[in-house]
């Protein structure tokens, strides 16, 4: 048998597998690697089966590169769904000359097995699978150990004992990632029905294998503490690997030493700060200004919910003064203008401080509009729209049932206008709006009710977990707008980016990890609050029909959820910690700040006349801010002395046309200048 | 108004009576030939061959433009500055306006923070009517917002004839307001009919760029717009924007410098906002290239805030907008300071006094930059600068149009004309002029100011003290009649339901965490709930509200009352 392999093995070299597969997935990773883009995944090359630097020479074109999977598909007589293109290719291609090759092949590696470890099984092989990464899809099969993508390719050489996934040529996508989940965001000291575990357990259905969630501290308290208690809890209930946002409530000295702590060693790169939520969570434009320069220092990722809260705490109160205490005050208070003001305005902040800003939570045609603009004009930001705001609307705020009214209620607030979603989806297939998030914050309708009484008090909070990787590819896939690479670089890769887990997640590479879908794009569900993983009463999405969902989930290499059935288990998710700098956001700064630094005029000392004024300027305090930051002491302008001779050359055409001199000029001790030519 | 004429005398006392002959008028609608009589300072007859009195002066226009005299909305004249006051006193002010071909004036009157604005008003009046040479107004800058500011804003608008404020999004720790300051001077300005101008600059992220700029070592005055980029600028509008959006009250936004803030004014006119842009002399005919001059004096000159725009192609780009409509109005905002004074900020660009000049050089500068260059015809000339002044103030058609009833405010536009502007010639005090060396095409022949040549034969005869208040009236029709209209659709409604009367959570509030913070200080703790319409029914919710639902979460509190009838809880 060892030298049966070893022959097939060679002969797999040189002649089945084709230059196009071969090169991006040995080549391209360590092409990247030069760029840094590993350097997030340690020893991911290491205890390889299959040195894959080999099979960078394979044949071109002399065979159909795509027959190994084509043959397979004819040999398990379950041709389930397959474009007609496909199906005919297939139906040419056949010989039966190879389909005997595979035949053989198949019996080599089947009859060398020696345990059955029956689906718990650390060893698993897709076969027949088409991968789709973010930049391209080919026929390929992956081999999976101990959690980790050992090998991709056609016919490879696997150990005994593994179990078999028939992929039968549908799509084997890199698990989703959920940027945005409040899995355990408290209100009022009521906890959401969704924690960890049904929360992970939700995203497992719905073919999310990673999420990020938001740590979110009160006022006051730890951002330390707060993160190890969420860490905490995450570590003993999550079904599936996750990370963590943490948002900042308030600014001030202890939170900028938590976060570098945070940053350097607790593996936290996303920090999210608050524009809306007067008088709680909201900084003012000064407080931004600093939390966004200390965060770039540190090589973080700005995440900024983005509202103007000065405005809307106006409006609510207006609101509430006209009688209207129903939830469809909510979206009357917060108008979509009052986001996009508060997006523009976080880019201008972001622009000043160079810094990549991410805008969370993207629900409004204007706020989208708005970062489509700026990324136009060269600004690293980054939009983030949900599973909410891509598959319905605000008008449901209006309904007649309380509770299904409020179940809408989140911040900012689903847009009224029902071309929302579509805009978004068109914006997200161009690349203007980068991840899809869910902001799955699900409470019950008791805990809604707290606010029956006074919009303001509705716990903020939708559903959306599980949905969203379907509705993706309903709204935008199978509508034509998107490609099923773009669809994987909006639910996976492009988060990866961003938050530094690429190409560990994210891809489906050698090395990476083995979190992968088996997508059906046919499939069609009605979504149902009954039927949801989630323990929410209401689903935001109750009746909508969505093509599209995961037939297979595997999440750490293990299948967690198979033909409808789930098998998760509780804390089996990891903490994915995640390293500054992203290259993904922080190249084109790091660049700039290299453009972008400022020089003054060197001139003479100006030693003319000067005007007698108050000595406390009574005009403009210009920088106040120097009360509170530290950094902004202003030592004394050095002047290089050797720089001091000024010259009049260069200046412009009137500079020594003599001047009228005004009136009341007090003559200086100095006399008068010879800079200015006063006449 | 014979009252003046008596006080007169002197040699270039002429008579009251005024004939232009063969002149075409150039109104904002549409030019024709005809002759002008005038007679006690009004316009009383347009036509071709009037009757007149005999003792007529006649001016022969030979077929030249005749149009509105200029009305510059912003200047700030004779301004104190920290015990120092601005070089140009509204003598010397309204004799470069003149000059220039400008008949009226419009001033900001600038209350320190925590000054009465009405005593702050009449001062300002104190020192215009004892020195301006051509009718003037006034706008009053809302340094600080509490309520008996506003009972003095409402005083100003009813008793005082003024009906433009001016907030300041900018000078920190100054003159700024917070984002509900703002919400609640337009909403009390929209309420009384009065125009929201703004200087629009983020205040908040200056302070922290000037801290940043002093430490790098840069103290010259090309700290000033290093500091105050334009996207600084362009955000405020937005916000302004915004804010005038929610409390549907007409904006102004003074001094627009830059591309991007012009920008965003023209995307929020095409969304239909009711907002103003008023380009300045100084941004449409320079740009902020000269702040890295060698000379220090020149480069303190340009100082002015928001700053004059580094992109060369921005002066080109305004007028463009100014041609199309979508700019509304130009002013000058000049404001002289003299060398010494702006010597100030010698060692700190911060403390430079902003300011540049430009209320002599405004229309022969839109003239040469859009009209000779084919972006403007000559009505929208006389419409940006003057008619839709005249009409955003209330003043029009007594000002801003050649009609028979409107004030004998006149000039004969010689568009041939070539002057080179020079600090040397020119009439303001300041020494240095920010146009300097800059060749106008289109000047001034003739100005009649109040019924009266002021300017003949290039010589000019203004008379200090003569200049008249003009009062303002609220609702100003070219602002408020969508404003108006806006209102009345613009009603909100509750949805009728019935009480929620389902299980509730326990929660509680002491911890510190609530969201909605503003529930705290509304003064609406107790919605009211009209009981007439409480009468809920299932029947037609236009979208299937009543699916069954699962069973709910845990932790319900299970109500006295029972559950509920409305979310069909099971």
């Amino acid at each position: 048998d060892p030298v049966r392999r070893k022959t097939s093995k060679a002969w797999n070299r040189e002649d089945e597998l084709p230059v196009y597969l071969a090169g991006p997935i040995t080549t391209g990773p360590n092409q990247r690697k030069t760029y840094g883009m590993f350097s997030s995944v340690e020893g991911a090359f290491e205890s390889k089966t299959i040195d894959f630097e080999n099979y960078a020479v394979g044949r071109k074109g002399s065979r159909t590169p795509r027959s190994g999977s084509r043959e397979r598909l004819l040999d398990t007589g379950d041709p389930i769904s397959k474009t007609p293109s496909e199906a005919r290719e297939s139906s040419l291609n056949g010989s039966p000359g190879e389909r005997d090759e595979a035949r053989s092949r198949a019996e080599v590696r089947f009859s060398s097995g020696t345990e059955n470890l029956n689906g718990k099984s650390e060893r698993l092989l897709i076969k027949g699978g088409r991968v789709v990464n973010d930049d391209q899809s080919f026929y390929a099969d992956v081999y999976i150990e101990d959690g980790l993508i050992k090998q991709v390719g056609e016919n490879l050489v696997v150990p005994g004992g593994v179990k078999v996934i028939e992929a039968n040529g549908r799509m084997v996508i890199p698990g989703g990632i959920d940027v945005n989940t409040c899995l355990m965001k408290s209100y009022l000291g009521t906890q959401p029905v969704d924690d960890f575990f049904q929360g992970t357990k939700a995203a497992l259905a719905g073919g999310t294998t990673m999420i990020i969630d938001h740590v979110a501290p009160q006022p006051g308290d730890s951002l330390l503490e707060a993160f190890e208690r969420w860490q905490e809890a995450a570590d003993k209930k999550a079904c599936c690997d996750y990370s963590l946002h943490v948002d900042i409530p308030q600014w001030n000295e202890n939170v900028k030493d938590e976060l570098e702590l945070l940053v350097q060693d607790k593996g936290i790169n996303s920090f999210q700060v608050y524009m809306a939520y007067k008088d709680v969570y909201q900084m003012t434009d000064s407080e931004l200004y600093e939390a966004f320069s200390f965060l770039k220092l540190l090589g973080a990722v700005v995440l900024v919910h983005a509202e103007n809260g000065d405005l809307i705490a106006q409006e609510q109160r207006k609101i509430l003064g006209m009688g209207i205490t129903g939830p469809e005050g909510h979206p009357l208070s917060r108008p979509e203008e009052v986001e996009a003001e508060a997006v523009f305005r976080a880019i201008t902040l972001g622009n000043r401080v160079n810094c990549p800003v991410y805008i969370t939570k993207v629900m409004s045609k204007s706020a989208a509009d708005t970062i489509t603009q700026a990324r136009r004009k060269g600004s690293v930001v980054f939009g983030e729209p949900i599973t909410a705001s891509l598959a319905t609307d605000g008008s449901h705020y209006w309904s007649k049932n309380w509770a299904k009214a409020a179940a809408y209620v989140t911040s900012p607030p689903l847009s009224p206008d029902q071309t929302t979603p579509d805009h978004l989806h068109t914006l997200l297939a161009c690349g203007d709006l980068q991840v899809v998030g869910s902001s799955h914050c699900a409470y019950s309708t008791s805990q809604k009710a707290i606010g029956k009484d006074d919009f303001t008090l509705i716990p903020e909070g939708i559903n959306g977990v599980e949905e969203r990787m379907g509705f993706v590819w309903d709204k935008a896939v199978a509508m034509g707008k998107m490609d099923e690479n773009q669809f994987v670089a909006v639910t996976s890769t492009n988060a990866a980016k961003i938050f530094n887990l690429y190409p560990r997640k994210g891809r489906i590479a050698v090395g990476s990890d083995a979190d992968i879908v088996i997508w059906d794009p046919d499939s069609v569900k009605t979504i149902t609050a009954k039927l949801q993983q989630s323990a929410a009463e209401y689903n935001i999405f109750e009746g909508l029909e969505s093509r599209g969902g995961p037939v297979l989930v595997l999440s750490q290499g293990q299948v967690v959820y198979e033909e409808g059935k789930l098998h998760a288990q509780q804390g089996t998710g990891r903490f994915i910690p995640r390293k500054p700098f992203p290259d993904y956001a922080y190249q084109r700064v790091k660049f700039r700040n290299q453009v972008k630094h400022k020089q003054g005029v060197t001139r003479g000392i100006y030693d003319g006349p000067v005007y007698d004024v108050a000595p406390i300027p009574k005009y403009i305090t210009p920088s106040p801010s120097a009360k509170t930051s530290p950094t902004s002491h202003q030592p004394p302008p050095i002047r290089n002395l050797h720089q001091s001779n000024f010259s009049l050359s260069g200046a412009q055409i009137d500079d020594n046309i003599p001047r009228r001199s005004g009136h009341r000029i007090v003559a200086p001790p100095g006399g008068r200048s010879n800079i200015t030519s006063l006449g | 108004f014979s009252g003046h004429a008596d006080l007169l005398g002197g040699p270039y006392s002429y008579s009251d009576r005024l004939l232009i002959k063969g002149g075409r008028i150039v109104n904002d609608d549409q030019s024709f030939h005809a002759d002008i009589y005038m007679e006690d300072g009004l316009i009383k007859q347009i036509g071709d061959n009037l009757i007149v009195p005999g003792g007529v002066k006649t001016i022969e226009a030979n077929g030249k433009m005749v149009i509105p005299g200029g009305i510059d909305i912003h200047t700030h004249f004779q301004m104190p500055y920290r015990g120092t006051t601005t070089v140009d006193d509204f003598a010397q002010g309204s004799k470069a306006a003149l000059a220039g071909g400008t008949t009226m004036i419009v001033d900001h009157v600038m209350p320190e923070p925590g000054a009465s604005l009405i005593e702050a008003h009449d001062q300002w009046r104190q020192w215009a009517d004892e020195k301006a040479c051509c009718d003037y107004s006034l706008h009053v800058d809302i340094t600080h917002w509490n309520d008996s500011v506003k009972q003095e804003v409402d005083n100003l608008i009813k008793e005082k004839g003024v009906n433009s404020f001016q907030v300041y999004m900018a000078y920190k720790d100054y003159y700024q307001m917070s984002n509900s300051e703002l919400y609640e001077v337009f909403t009390f300005l929209a309420e009384r009919g009065g125009i929201a101008q703004v200087h629009a600059e983020n205040g908040e992220i200056i302070a922290e760029e000037q801290a940043r700029m002093l430490q790098m070592g840069i103290t010259g005055p090309e700290g000033h717009v290093l500091s105050r980029p334009e996207e600084l600028e362009a955000e405020a509008v937005f916000r302004a924007i915004t804010i005038a959006s929610q409390t549907n009250c007409p904006l102004y936004v003074t001094r627009v410098m830059s591309k991007s803030a012009a920008d965003i004014i023209s995307q929020a006119r095409k969304k239909g906002n009711v907002v103003f842009g008023e380009p300045i002399t100084a941004s449409l005919g320079t740009d902020g290239t000269h702040y890295w001059s060698k000379n220090w004096a020149k480069a303190a000159s340009f100082v002015t805030s928001p700053p004059l725009s580094p992109d060369p192609t921005t002066p080109d780009y305004l007028n463009t907008l100014l041609s199309s409509g979508d700019l509304s109005v130009t002013g000058s905002a000049h404001c002289t300071f003299s060398v010494a004074q702006k010597a100030i900020g010698k060692d700190d660009f911060t403390q430079i006094p902003e300011g540049v000049n430009g209320v002599e050089e405004r229309m022969a500068l839109i003239w040469d930059k859009a009209v000779t260059t084919g972006k403007m015809d000559e009505n929208m000339f006389v419409a940006v600068t003057s008619t839709n002044a005249a009409k955003i103030l209330n003043l029009y058609p007594r000002k801003g149009r050649i009609a028979v009833g409107s004030d004998a405010d006149l000039v004969i536009w010689d568009t041939d004309a070539i002057r080179t502007i020079t600090a040397k010639t020119h009439n303001s005090a300041a020494e240095y002029n920010i146009f300097e060396g800059v060749e106008l095409r289109g000047a001034p022949l003739v100005v009649i100011c109040q019924g009266k040549i002021v300017l003949e034969d290039g010589n000019l005869h203004a008379t200090s003290g003569v200049g008249r208040f003009i009062p303002c009236s609220p609702f100003p029709d070219f602002a408020y009649k969508r404003i108006k209209a806006r209102k009345q659709l613009a009603v909100l409604r509750a949805v009728p339901r019935g009480m929620y009367d389902g299980p509730v959570s326990e929660f509680s509030m002491s911890r510190g965490g609530t969201p909605s913070a503003s529930a705290r200080t509304s003064p609406t703790k107790q919605p009211v709930r009209n009981l007439h319409q409480s009468g809920f029914s299932l029947a037609g919710p236009p979208t299937p509200d009543d699916i069954p639902i699962r069973p709910a979460g845990r932790r319900i509190v299970v109500p006295p009352g029972g559950r509920s009838n409305i979310t069909s809880l099971s």
